[in-house]
């Protein structure tokens, strides 16, 4: 798992979750160390966009050749848009977990969250510590 | 030299429709001593596609289907968390006693005193294994028996008005039918983190008890758990979930290794589910079907799910006792059609009368002497995450951190090549590349010492030629499988169109 990466400017969830924030708004989608141990996703399913979960709330689900789990919101907010490309290609996200498989957008309702999540440094240390 | 030509690679057998052929029959039915009576004109299909083999086919088309298949019967199976433990032929001669299997479900319960008298005992029994109060047999498999251990849970709380507990604790090394239960019965699962030694985190329990005790309907929990290891702080836990209220469900998949030696009930439990496919050695993975009783104290008693049986007229110096069927007085009602899985708890009796209790107690010494044997001999050439004795099942890490790009997947399906079959993968899931090992205690010495050296040859095989391990299996009926494809396109290529009679 030497190879994993950790992009500078995202902040991540214990739950494995990343999220880049741009003024009140945010992408979420899963690291590269989730997709990693997850391997090949086979199916996502996402709540609505219109939305409106608390932090740690599940906003969908992942399934791959090994197990099915929920993904959670890092930060309270309104679902404004779900990636739809992944439905049918759901092992985009294994390619390019911080690109194109980017999970779902939304408008960030309670930014004092983003205080609770590690920034890149820490994340690794957390994923290299498990 | 005689040169002899190398068969083709051995074709896998066809579908059965792809060697039927038009107008060849494999029955003869008699002619008709009744008269004939039209169906209606709804009913009746021009067309049904049906294969059209003689007998002959089809034995030697199952047959070579069951020979591409592993079973326990064929070689060692330490599928994890499934118990494939031998399944004795003489149940299977029992079940098929006519006086049992050629009863009549609907028949009358006077008719059926034998069966009855078999049920009652087998209930009895079950209840003393596992220090409850009152078993019920009528759930068809584990996860119904967590279902309906669920729902009586959810109505305990709600006939004394108790309405506002909602959640119930999940730790996070249970089964995923855990939460999936605790979903279907309406509740919320709430997941608990497991401390370094294995066990549940005790004191996020607490911590989750002191702020929302009051919401608190339960705990599901499994003992020992499905990193086969023993929860430790077990009797702390049941403490602390019976201060705020919440009943405790114990998972009884793993009474393998608990059987003879620990009582749930006695323990503390409130209500419990059994899998008789399991720990009694019924047939299952596709020679099913399951069986699940739940076993409950006084508490639950009345909410069991039924029909269960009890004695109607007791027995006196002339008669035997008089069995019937009863609904319990505030039961959560039906879970299937008639008895339970009638034929299994004729096989799971048939075990337990030939084990006697004393026995049933070796079966769980050797089930976790056979688990730890192994663990012990592994430990030097896996990690094992967990380092203190199991109970009857292990978890080890499938990689290595001296070779890169080995993983689970590729251990176990190397393992195909050597005639075994794979550990159960990838769970639990908080263990990384989970390898789970059951070998059960039906398996003698020698058949742990090849697992043993097959293990460690394919970790020296992981060093010298991992490509041996990415490709596997070699010599198993198919090659790698596309576990992608297979997840994703859920298309079945069967029954094409049979060519019209006479073409």
């Amino acid at each position: 798992m030497a190879d994993l990466k950790y992009p500078e400017d995202l902040k991540y969830a214990e739950s494995d979750e990343w999220i880049r924030v741009d003024g009140d708004t945010a992408t979420i989608g899963i690291s590269d160390y989730a997709q990693e141990a997850l391997n090949d996703l086979v199916y996502v399913e996402f709540k609505e966009v219109g939305e409106t979960l608390a932090q740690g709330e599940a906003f969908g689900e992942v399934e791959s050749v090994k197990a099915a789990s929920e993904v959670y919101l890092p930060v309270a907010g309104e679902i404004t848009a779900v990636n739809s490309d992944l439905e049918g290609d759901p092992e985009t996200v294994n390619g390019d977990p911080y690109g194109a498989g980017w999970m779902i957008k939304i408008k960030i309702t309670d930014s004092s969250n983003l205080a609770n999540l590690m920034d890149a440094t820490a994340y690794k240390e957390y994923c290299d510590n498990r | 030299m005689v040169s002899i030509e190398k068969p083709q690679e051995q074709a896998l057998e066809p579908l059965i429709y792809d060697i039927s052929v038009a107008g060849r029959i494999g029955v003869n039915l008699p002619n008709c001593d009744v008269p004939e009576s039209e169906l209606p004109d709804g009913l009746v299909r021009d067309e049904l596609n049906l294969p059209e083999v003689s007998e002959l086919q089809v034995v030697r088309h199952f047959l070579k289907l069951s020979q591409l298949n592993h079973a326990i019967d064929k070689g060692f199976y330490p599928l994890g968390s499934c118990t494939m433990k031998y399944n004795p032929k003489v149940n299977e001669d029992m079940a098929r006693l006519a006086g049992y299997a050629s009863l009549h479900p609907s028949v009358d319960d006077e008719s059926a005193q034998g069966s009855l008298a078999l049920m009652y005992q087998l209930q009895e029994w079950l209840a003393e294994i596992s220090g409850f109060e009152a078993t019920s047999l009528a759930p068809a498999a584990g996860a119904q028996g967590e279902f309906a251990g669920i729902l009586m849970i959810r109505k305990y709380h709600l006939e004394r008005g108790d309405t506002q507990r909602t959640t119930i604790l999940v730790p996070n090394s249970s089964h995923g039918t855990n939460p999936a239960t605790v979903s279907m019965a309406g509740f919320k699962a709430l997941e608990l983190p497991s401390d370094a030694k294995g066990n549940v985190d005790v004191e996020a329990l607490q911590k989750v008890c002191d702020e929302q005790g009051d919401t608190i309907a339960g705990m599901m929990i499994t003992v020992p758990s499905t990193l086969g290891l023993f929860e430790e702080p077990i009797l702390e836990v049941i403490d602390i979930v019976h201060k705020v209220g919440g009943l405790m469900y114990m998972d009884g998949a793993n009474m393998n290794a608990l059987m003879g030696i620990v009582k749930p009930g006695e323990v503390g439990f409130d209500v419990m589910h059994y899998n008789l496919h399991k720990t009694f050695s019924t047939p299952h993975g596709g020679g099913g079907p399951g069986s699940g009783p739940v076993g409950v104290n006084d508490k639950l008693k009345p909410y069991l799910p039924g029909p269960i049986v009890d004695i109607i007229e007791e027995e006196t110096d002339e008669e035997p006792p008089l069995y019937g069927l009863v609904m319990p007085e505030k039961s959560i009602g039906r879970l299937k059609a008639f008895h339970g899985n009638f034929g299994m708890h004729i096989r799971a009796y048939a075990y337990i009368r030939a084990y006697g209790g004393s026995g049933l107690r070796d079966v769980t010494r050797h089930a976790v002497l056979n688990a730890n044997y192994i663990r012990a001999q592994l430990m030097d050439t896996y990690k094992v995450p967990y380092p203190r004795y199991c109970g009857h099942e292990f978890v080890l890490e499938g990689h290595f951190d001296d070779v890169d790009d080995i993983h689970a997947l590729d251990i176990s399906k190397r393992l195909m090549d050597y005639g075994i079959h794979p550990p159960t993968n990838y769970f639990p899931l908080i263990v990384p590349e989970a390898l789970l090992i059951e070998p059960t205690e039906t398996e003698g010495k020698e058949e742990l010492d090849n697992f043993i050296d097959v293990m460690k040859k394919i970790a020296a095989e992981a060093r010298s030629n991992p490509e041996l391990l990415k490709n596997a299996p070699h010599v198993a009926p198919t090659r790698r499988l596309d576990e992608k494809k297979a997840a994703k396109d859920l298309i079945l290529c069967c029954s094409p169109a049979l060519p019209a009679a006479g073409d």
